[in-house]
């Protein structure tokens, strides 16, 4: 304990703390929300996910020794998104994705710009890609993580991230050819 | 090679993962193999669309209106007003860590420009860096003087000025000694809306002298001599703000 501190009584934090947190964690914000977008498959739950992933993040800031703040912040979100998923869907089913409860908003002019068939089908697939691909596909992709911190994130293997990434993609792929529905993987479904 | 390790490593080699060894013997493999050709050009193919598309979505407002409000700290009264979030100018403050870091520094305009003054400034900025880090920024963390005054006491030989200024919006961390060229000097932490400001004391034989300011990279500096002690304020704030302080202090 250092001499003098006086926490707020909420999360045990001093001013310092928060300062520190607001300079090196809440500038991953947008990386935090994205993950929980994509994970969530749903804005509203998303915003409550990464919500408590930050409140989190914050209570566990004392912890925190340095070092690369994102991969520290978004290992948080995804464990957050995880109980929160395996809360709401305890027997593990899949839950497909629907159109009607998930409306989009928010769109940049820059995405309106884009042929709307190509956005609406990529986002389509990448919400049907199963969590463990899409997590390793969205930070590699939306994120530009390293396979590091992916696997900082994500608790795997360097190995395993290089290798789930690899499938990912090839799903995604088959998936967008015209005709070939979803999910039709081959190979084995392991891991 | 097994066909998964050979897909495996596609993605290795063009997420550009792969050691030089792997990278090369992958090259030598790519020359035969018109499938692993056809399949890296699929690849960038994906990734293209996926960029074009602008899937990545930033955080709402709401929701960093949320966050804001929670990370308020109570201690700082005033604070959340007109404060708005704005991440750029913590990406900015990261930057310009980032560069203050790499480029270095060795002009210090502010107290005359001379050699030694340079190095000094050069201290300061670098010890201002250094208070960023984790557990470095105060030795004593508290928002009232007199505990933080009194923490100064037999481990220096001066009582640097510690005033609690929250109502004016600067206010007080803490404490801490600093080593700058060899010396020990005592810092004085305050806030400034989300930004920290520390306070270089130690003192001098000089005469006084006005306040004198500088910046560089994004980072601003005040210095002043006064009543044989020499004190560096420096932050990312603004030099208003600095010169404010400064007023504070000297009152």
């Amino acid at each position: 304990m250092r001499p003098g501190v006086k926490p707020d009584g909420r999360d045990g934090l001093d001013a310092v703390d928060r300062i520190r947190f607001q300079q090196l964690v809440l500038p991953h914000l947008d990386a935090a929300f994205n993950l929980s977008r994509w994970l969530m498959r749903d804005r509203a739950e998303a915003e409550d996910a990464t919500q408590e992933a930050m409140l989190r993040a914050l209570r566990f800031f004392r912890g925190y020794q340095g070092g690369d703040a994102r991969a520290w912040l978004l290992q948080i979100v995804r464990n957050t998104c995880r109980t929160r998923l395996g809360k709401s869907n305890p027997a593990g089913t899949t839950t497909e994705f629907d159109e009607d409860l998930h409306p989009q908003v928010d769109e940049t002019p820059e995405a309106l710009a884009i042929a709307g068939d190509e956005r609406d089908r990529l986002m389509r697939a990448i919400e049907a890609l199963p969590a463990r691909f899409r997590e390793v596909l969205v930070l590699r992709e939306f994120e530009g993580c390293s396979y590091k911190e992916i696997a900082t994130i994500t608790s795997l293997p360097m190995g395993t991230v290089m290798s789930t990434l690899a499938r990912a993609r090839e799903k995604l792929q088959r998936s967008l050819v015209p005709g070939s529905g979803l999910g039709a993987e081959h190979g084995g479904g392991r891991q | 090679m097994s066909c998964d390790r050979v897909t495996s490593t596609l993605h290795g080699y063009f997420d550009g993962e792969l050691d030089a060894a792997g990278a090369a013997e992958f090259e030598r493999h790519l020359q035969s193999c018109a499938h692993c050709t056809s399949a890296l050009e699929a690849t960038s193919v994906l990734r293209s669309s996926l960029q074009r598309s602008a899937l990545r979505e930033r955080a709402p407002d709401s929701l960093r209106r949320r966050i804001d409000a929670a990370l308020e700290a109570p201690a700082s009264p005033r604070a959340s007003v007109g404060a708005a979030t704005n991440a750029w100018r913590w990406l900015a403050l990261a930057a310009s860590f980032l560069l203050v870091v790499l480029i270095g520094w060795r002009q210090f305009e502010g107290l005359g420009g001379s050699r030694q003054a340079s190095a000094l400034a050069s201290s300061v900025v670098d010890a201002h860096l250094r208070s960023l880090q984790p557990g470095h920024l105060v030795d004593v963390v508290s928002s009232d003087q007199h505990t933080v005054k009194p923490w100064f006491d037999g481990k220096i030989t001066y009582a640097p000025t510690v005033r609690d200024l929250a109502t004016a919006g600067f206010p007080l961390l803490g404490g801490r000694l600093d080593v700058l060229q060899g010396r020990t000097v005592a810092v004085v932490v305050y806030a400034r809306r989300k930004h920290l400001i520390n306070v270089f004391v130690w003192p001098t034989r000089e005469r006084d002298s006005p306040p004198s300011p500088g910046s560089r990279l994004g980072y601003n500096w005040l210095g002043w001599r006064k009543g044989g002690m020499e004190v560096i304020a420096v932050s990312d704030v603004n030099a208003g703000d600095l010169e404010a302080l400064h007023q504070l202090l000297v009152k």
